[in-house]
């Protein structure tokens, strides 16, 4: 064993133990800062204002949990409008067709232009502008069926969904733009040399690539759109976490104990929607990773039996 | 480290019957040229090229970077549209209607479908790198000519075996080296059993010892019968397997000729200059 290392290898000299830089000045800010923090944290903990036996009678309250799951549920139902939403717009944006693109600019343009707070505010008070919907043709005075607004106007959930989930599509257009974009060129003409017409070309090769660079970034706009769900409290029901918070601090006055509740389950769930983040962000971010080539073997060897079992049908169709 | 298969001699890329039956056009050359000028902007890339090719015959298109040889071969295709002039395929105007004397633009899918039976293999490759070797293989065939599952797979494992990467069936592109993706590329054009295939400097983003796995899988297409627009740079290639050679520079078709002309005994100094270069 000692013949590997040769003639001239030479004894490997001793490992250097050099005494380290001494870094007082980190040492001494991050006492200050710990001792101001601690300083702070006693002064909210200790204060009177937040009731904490208050704090953990509402925390776990049915009337509580319900919140929870209903901002849960509205931000999903708007990402999902925002996702499909933000998909159609982009393509449209991209389109060759100018009218398709002028739609998609315009919409864009107005729902990126305004703040999301009117944009609530206008979808709740939406029945005050149209009480019934019309079909039928505009200025001749032919209406052939006419629906009330109000089932829409007073289901705020739906209002909320919309009102959020439309502006999401605004902003899901331009990073799925983003995302069309930074696509090769040459995958496009790859896929057009072989005959592909254009739609089929953004369905099964330039979206599923640009996913890659949109999944993760849809990640960190679901984890803003949880907490951006606390402003459909100004419609005033009790349709998610926040106004129901409000709902109750309304009547009790207990304000700080119920926006701790608020927070408290706010951070719990971005904590948990920020880890799921971080495996989309390795899993997309390495490219072509190990699970993708390990779920193509698997495939292949069902193959192999498959082509085992029909080899009797394929050894005929050689040639030499 | 490649465990590639290398390409059994004298193994066949096209099917016999295939190439026994000739694409049926009809005495048709496979591409006609005629008057092609093309420009981007106010560069005039192309200036009134003429050009054949029969069927079954190999076609190099030699010459000097920015000269529009790749530019012409994406015309042949409709990648680039021409300004002027006429570009057939098969007989076929590329990319229009001809009504009377009036020209109509091609809907996309129309153009698409004069495409699909046109293979182009790229300088890079363009493999699609979401999809392995085997499904950039079978995509085409099953979502363009609907051509069913399994049919699609059998001969997609087939051509890939053809042509030495039977055991990459399922492997993604980025782990496979320059050479390797460009005969999957070959494979996924031919899939579409094309009436004529486009080589748009397919060895020139390849390592030097890599390029001749691709050459060889083209000089056997070229011996199957298989019809070939091929730009590149191999002047070796040019020699054994081209039935025509060209030289473009300026955007105008130099010279042309049989390879045994055009490379041997050069009319044109401007061929010669060319050749002293490449051949020095």
């Amino acid at each position: 064993m000692a013949a590997a290392g040769g003639p001239a290898a030479a004894a490997r000299p001793e490992a250097i133990k050099a005494i380290p830089i001494r870094h007082w000045g980190r040492w001494i800010s991050a006492v200050i800062v710990v001792y101001l923090l601690v300083a702070l944290m006693f002064s909210f903990i200790k204060n009177p204002v937040v009731e904490w036996s208050v704090v953990w009678e509402y925390l776990f309250k049915p009337y509580t949990l319900i919140g929870v799951g209903l901002t849960i549920a509205i931000t999903f139902a708007c990402m999902v409008v925002g996702a499909v939403g933000g998909v159609a717009l982009a393509v449209m944006r991209l389109s060759e067709n100018p009218v398709l693109s002028w739609i998609a600019w315009a919409y864009i343009w107005f729902f990126r232009g305004t703040p999301v707070y009117v944009q609530i505010l206008i979808w709740g008070n939406i029945g005050v502008l149209w009480s019934h919907f019309y079909g039928g043709l505009p200025f001749t005075g032919i209406v052939f069926t006419s629906v009330s607004s109000g089932p829409l106007v007073n289901n705020l959930f739906v209002v909320g969904v919309l009102a959020l989930g439309l502006n999401e599509a605004a902003y899901a257009a331009e990073l799925v733009r983003a995302g069309i974009i930074s696509v090769d060129a040459g995958q496009t003409e790859a896929a057009s040399s072989l005959g592909m017409a254009p739609t089929l070309t953004m369905r099964r090769i330039v979206l599923p690539q640009a996913m890659r660079v949109i999944i993760p970034t849809f990640g960190n706009e679901t984890i803003s759109m949880l907490k951006t769900t606390s402003l459909l409290a100004v419609l005033g029901g009790a349709v998610e976490l926040f106004s129901r918070m409000q709902q109750v601090y309304a009547q009790t006055l207990q304000i700080m104990p119920l926006l701790v509740v608020a927070c408290i389950w706010y951070l719990f769930i971005t904590s948990i929607l920020t880890l799921i983040q971080a495996r989309l962000e390795a899993y997309f971010g390495k490219g072509f990773g190990e699970k993708e080539a390990e779920a193509a073997e698997k495939r292949g060897a069902k193959r192999a039996q498959r082509t085992l079992i029909s080899s009797k049908g394929r050894a005929g169709s050689g040639y030499s | 480290m490649t465990t590639d298969i290398p390409i059994p001699d004298g193994g066949h890329l096209l099917d016999a019957e295939t190439v026994a039956a000739g694409p049926a056009i009809g005495g048709q050359p496979m591409v006609k040229a005629e008057q092609v000028w093309k420009s981007f902007g106010k560069l005039d890339v192309l200036k009134g090229v003429d050009f054949l090719v029969q069927p079954q015959q190999t076609f190099v298109l030699l010459g000097p970077s920015g000269g529009g040889k790749s530019t012409l071969l994406r015309c042949i295709n409709h990648l680039e549209k021409i300004d002027a002039g006429r570009l057939y395929v098969a007989g076929e105007l590329m990319g229009y209607k001809e009504r009377g004397s009036v020209l109509h633009e091609m809907k996309a899918r129309d153009v698409a479908k004069q495409r699909a039976s046109i293979g182009m293999v790229f300088q890079r490759f363009n493999l699609f790198p979401h999809k392995t070797a085997i499904e950039n293989v079978m995509e085409a065939p099953i979502m363009v000519q609907r051509v069913n599952r399994k049919q699609a797979e059998q001969e997609a494992v087939d051509l890939l075996t053809r042509v030495g990467l039977g055991e990459k069936l399922d492997t993604y592109p980025a782990q496979l080296s320059g050479g390797q993706q460009q005969r999957v590329a070959i494979a996924r054009a031919l899939a579409m059993k094309p009436k004529l295939m486009l080589f748009d400097e397919p060895t020139s983003a390849l390592d030097p010892e890599l390029v001749g796995e691709v050459l060889d899988v083209m000089k056997q297409l070229a011996r199957d019968g298989m019809t070939m627009v091929v730009v590149t740079h191999e002047m070796g290639f040019a020699k054994e397997v081209a039935d025509g050679v060209g030289l473009m520079d300026g955007g105008v078709l130099v010279e042309q000729g049989p390879p045994n002309e055009v490379l041997v005994n050069p009319r044109e100094e401007r061929t010669k200059l060319f050749l002293s270069k490449v051949l020095a």
